[in-house]
């Protein structure tokens, strides 16, 4: 490691995961340290945000320890502090901007707010370390549904969003109609292989006039209205086939804006991220779009499309080369705007 | 010896240094501002104003709870935050007996009362002897009827103390049978100087916490949490 090099300390606490990670120069991971809730959370069918709020705080602490120890590196040896500062649970994110700016003050170590989105974009320079921007980029979480122009490090335009729910949050819901639980994406992925995507046609509403956005509640009454019919009239439900089904509408809701979007501003590179994007039956229906187009297609492995905190620092890195540096006044910003900055 | 202490366990954000039988500097607002926007910027301040070397600070004071659920945990994760980088111990100051020390000496009782709202205070009974704080009734989150009738049963004069008071200044008059008053301005909210002189003794008492195993104690679980016991409890008694 030459002398010129970043070393970062990264910390995530935006929802139900602790996360901390050492990161160097942005793509190099030497730790990645995740401690999840979502066992916890399972009791209540969704994440409670008191309950993940007090378990960051009893975490928070083991998690930076480990992170560091896997690193082999001491505080002194950092050149900055990541910290999500939002969007996320306003009590979740609190905890880890309070610790990082107590770090930060305690060995006076610059502070670098990162936006938890533009971390799950920057997972994708961690797995291929030759992607460079520009590039279009489908970010896809249980919170979030964002079609973005990634024009340059930190430069970031959103082309499309979903108006109602996130693409997570409807694997979250129709899992929880069908009696699957949560999380809903892993199981009605799980679900769905044994069912025929065809079997039923589930509609995915177009939004008027916004070519890029999505909307996925009507899909979800959609998927309710069809398991009444079909009770009503003294019949049973095939699970798996609404699973499948399901998610195939959704599969060619994202994958048919993402092929519309590379055509309209002519992209040849096309990245997903998120904890949706770990969806194998998402990422092959992607793969192979891209490929018909010759596009080329990234997406994270698993560990980097859930929320973590390497590509947490992986994004603070490029924010510190533009020259950012938070102080003590840092605070969560809940709904934080996708490419947005603010100052404290 | 030499305390740096927090409080954000309500709506005052205070921080202190405080070595041996010397407070050296306080700093305490009660302003509109969230408390990650106060605390370390005036800790901070405070920091530069003092010269203060972080490293010959023995041990880091914190609001321990109860209080405002986020409010602890700002407080919280800052003293974690600073107790691993400066590899220093915590003392968790339960917070009810650190506002009730700010009453040191009182001939009567002290009985804190902090808003918990539903109509329940977070509260305590104290009592000065000899130099020395004596608990009479420990924290505790109750209606706030429970604790007005401990008061008229003790039959001593009482002083109460913090943000409850304004809140249930009407209900005291109504049922309060003692003889009691309020604890002007300059000590009847949270101050970091109190926190600070109670952990020294704590401290002496080998009650310390290490950064990491740090938590707050908020006296009360979740919404989701009791909602859940209760379903669970319905439940049973249908059984």
């Amino acid at each position: 490691m030459s002398s010129k090099d970043v070393r970062i300390l990264a910390i995530e606490s935006s929802c139900d995961e602790t996360a901390a990670a050492v990161v160097v120069n942005g793509r190099q991971v030497l730790s990645n340290v995740i401690s999840t809730q979502i066992p916890l959370h399972t009791l209540y069918g969704g994440v409670v945000p008191e309950i993940a709020s007090r378990k960051h705080i009893e975490r928070i602490n083991q998690v930076i320890r480990e992170a560091l120890e896997q690193a082999d590196t001491t505080l002194d040896d950092l050149d900055a502090i990541g910290v999500t500062y939002g969007p996320g649970l306003v009590g979740a994110l609190l905890v880890g901007v309070s610790e990082a700016k107590a770090i930060s003050f305690a060995k006076d170590i610059p502070l670098v707010g990162v936006h938890h989105i533009e971390g799950h974009i920057c997972a994708n320079y961690i797995e291929d370390t030759s992607l460079e921007p520009p590039f279009l980029c489908l970010v896809v979480s249980g919170g979030h549904t964002h079609l973005v122009n990634v024009k340059d490090y930190g430069v970031y335009e959103i082309l499309g969003r979903t108006r109602d729910d996130a693409a997570g949050e409807a694997f979250d819901k129709v899992a929880r109609a069908i009696g699957l639980g949560y999380p809903g994406g892993p199981k009605i992925e799980q679900k769905a292989k044994e069912g025929n995507p065809h079997a039923i046609s589930f509609p995915v509403a177009k939004v008027a006039d916004s070519p890029f956005d999505f909307s996925f509640s009507g899909l979800k009454s959609a998927v309710l209205n069809y398991m009444n019919g079909v009770q009503m009239k003294g019949g049973s439900v095939n699970e798996a086939d609404i699973a499948a089904s399901f998610q195939q509408a959704v599969i060619d809701a994202l994958v048919g804006h993402a092929m519309h979007a590379i055509d309209v501003y002519g992209a040849t590179k096309f990245a997903i991220a998120g904890g949706v994007a770990s969806n194998g039956t998402l990422r092959a229906a992607m793969q192979e779009a891209c490929q018909q187009k010759g596009v080329a297609f990234y997406h994270p492995s698993p560990i980097l499309c859930t929320d973590n905190a390497a590509m947490i620092g992986c994004a603070a890195y490029y924010e510190y080369l533009r020259g950012r540096r938070d102080g003590m006044a840092l605070n969560a910003v809940p709904n934080l705007a996708l490419g947005q900055r603010v100052d404290f | 010896m030499k305390i740096l202490g927090i409080d954000s366990s309500g709506l005052v954000a205070s921080v202190a240094v405080v070595e041996d039988d010397v407070l050296i500097g306080e700093y305490t607002t009660n302003y509109k501002k969230t408390h990650s926007q106060t605390l370390l910027p005036m800790l901070e301040e405070l920091k530069q104003m003092i010269d203060l070397d972080l490293a010959t600070i023995d041990a880091i004071a914190v609001a321990g709870g109860p209080g405002s659920f986020t409010g602890l945990r700002i407080g919280s994760a800052t003293a974690k935050g600073l107790g691993l980088a400066l590899n220093k111990p915590i003392v968790s100051v339960p917070t009810v007996e650190a506002l009730a020390y700010n009453l040191w000496g009182c001939e009567g009782d002290v009985c804190v009362l902090m808003d918990a709202r539903r109509n329940q205070v977070y509260t305590g009974i104290y009592r000065f002897a000899h130099g020395k704080m004596e608990t009479v009734t420990p924290q505790c989150a109750v209606d706030l009827m429970e604790i007005i009738a401990q008061v008229n049963e003790h039959g001593r004069p009482v002083t109460f103390l913090g943000d409850g008071v304004p809140v249930f200044a009407e209900q005291l008059a109504q049922h309060c049978r003692v003889a009691y008053d309020f604890a002007p301005a300059h000590m009847n909210r949270q101050r970091a100087a109190s926190l600070c002189a109670l952990a020294e003794l704590y401290y002496q008492e080998g009650r310390i916490q290490s950064a990491d195993e740090h938590r707050p104690d908020y006296l009360r679980l979740s919404q989701a949490e009791r909602e859940r016991l209760e379903r669970e409890r319905m439940a049973q008694a249908s059984e």
